[in-house]
């Protein structure tokens, strides 16, 4: 094509069989005005090494799995394009904080069996009812409550925001607090209680210094610094043991 | 879960990896300077329950080059720090919300601001004048 250009692209290589600490490798790669990283990535391992190793999957910014650090910066490599960095050259490593189990591929279990499970991140019904009492309803105004924190996609970009996470991993993080308030300000949901250990713990609300990137750097518009510091007042409620008169679902 | 090799990158130098992360420091390295500023004035308030003779010699104190410099300085990252404090306001605020729509984060900065800058005056307009 008559406007394809060449960009020098740097990425992360570490092989745990071989390497004892990571290095960069540097690919020449031809791209046009609509290339992401992600397709500049595939066309590494489709031309130029197959053996480059990266995680991915829909393409278009709705399964997340494609988070990667481009030039420093937590973004999903479907969602930026190679346009806006030539002529200078792209970085890409794998998200930070979390360890490197090959090349751009990170160990993320820490997040999904884990920290998301210990949350309860499902409805949680005070008095569960029949089938046949039909759905539960909910106000367009009790759904908005709710609603940017339910658009998460678990991409981790936030964790990879969020220097207290990479300083203390034992913090539960942006997305895991995101949605423990998501699931506690939803108007069918019951479970703030079985909660609340994890969010009034240390290494709860009270881990979060509000850098504040993680909202930043949200590729869906969820604004996990703000659910963290609106719940360190829930927490406070909470250790004065006044929280369960103002929560009108509360201590079912 | 199983024990696969993996590698851990260092976190050293991490808030210089990012221009967010010089400001997050800055703003606060600058509540440093706060806190000295309002135990000079804890002192001063301690001073003049001493007597006159006390009181005359925190004011002199004030006077000084040092002490004029610091206060230069104080103002300087105190202003910064009041700017960054109503910047992260609209994430400390609660869910404010006019007709079932969030505020606007830049009302919540703005107001703040505006509500500084005012009270800033006022104390002025009292202590010069009044």
């Amino acid at each position: 094509m008559a406007d394809t250009r060449t960009i020098e692209i740097e990425v992360l290589r570490y092989n745990p069989e071989k390497d004892a600490e990571p290095h960069f490798e540097t690919f020449q790669v031809p791209f046009t005005n609509d290339t992401s990283v992600l397709q500049g990535l595939l066309y590494i391992k489709d031309h130029l090494d197959g053996s480059l190793t990266f995680r991915w999957s829909c393409r278009m910014a709705i399964c997340g799995s494609c988070g990667k650090m481009v030039n420093g910066k937590p973004e999903l490599s479907c969602h930026t394009f190679l346009r806006d960095y030539y002529p200078g050259k792209v970085r890409i490593e794998p998200l930070s904080h979390f360890p490197v189990l090959r090349d751009l591929v990170i160990d993320q279990r820490d997040f999904t069996e884990k920290k998301l499970p210990a949350i309860k991140p499902y409805i949680v019904p005070g008095n569960p009812q029949p089938l046949s009492a039909g759905t539960y309803v909910q106000t367009p105004q009790q759904f908005h409550k709710y609603y940017q924190y339910s658009q998460c996609i678990n991409c981790l970009l936030c964790y990879a925001a969020c220097p207290q996470y990479g300083l203390k991993p034992d913090f539960a993080g942006p997305a895991v607090l995101a949605l423990l308030h998501r699931y506690n300000a939803d108007s069918r949901d019951r479970g703030w209680e079985e909660r609340a250990e994890v969010l009034n713990a240390e290494e709860g609300v009270w881990g979060c210094t509000l850098v504040g990137y993680c909202s930043e750097v949200c590729p869906k518009g969820v604004d996990p610094a703000h659910a963290i510091n609106q719940n360190k007042v829930n927490s406070t409620m909470d250790y004065f043991g006044v929280l369960k008169f103002l929560m009108p679902r509360g201590g079912s | 879960m199983a024990t696969v090799k993996t590698y851990v990158r260092p976190m050293q130098g991490w808030w210089r990896r990012n221009p967010y992360f010089v400001r997050y420091m800055i703003r606060e390295g600058s509540s440093v300077f706060l806190a000295t500023y309002a135990i000079i004035l804890l002192v001063g308030l301690l001073r003049l329950t001493q007597g006159e003779a006390a009181w005359d010699s925190w004011r002199a104190a004030l006077t000084s080059p040092w002490s004029i410099l610091f206060h230069w300085l104080a103002l300087l990252t105190v202003s910064y720090h009041a700017w960054t404090w109503w910047k992260v306001a609209p994430k400390t605020a609660p869910d404010l919300r006019v007709g079932g729509r969030p505020l606007p984060e830049m009302l919540i900065t703005a107001g703040g601001v505006l509500a500084t800058l005012a009270t800033s005056v006022l104390v002025y307009v009292i202590v010069r004048w009044m």
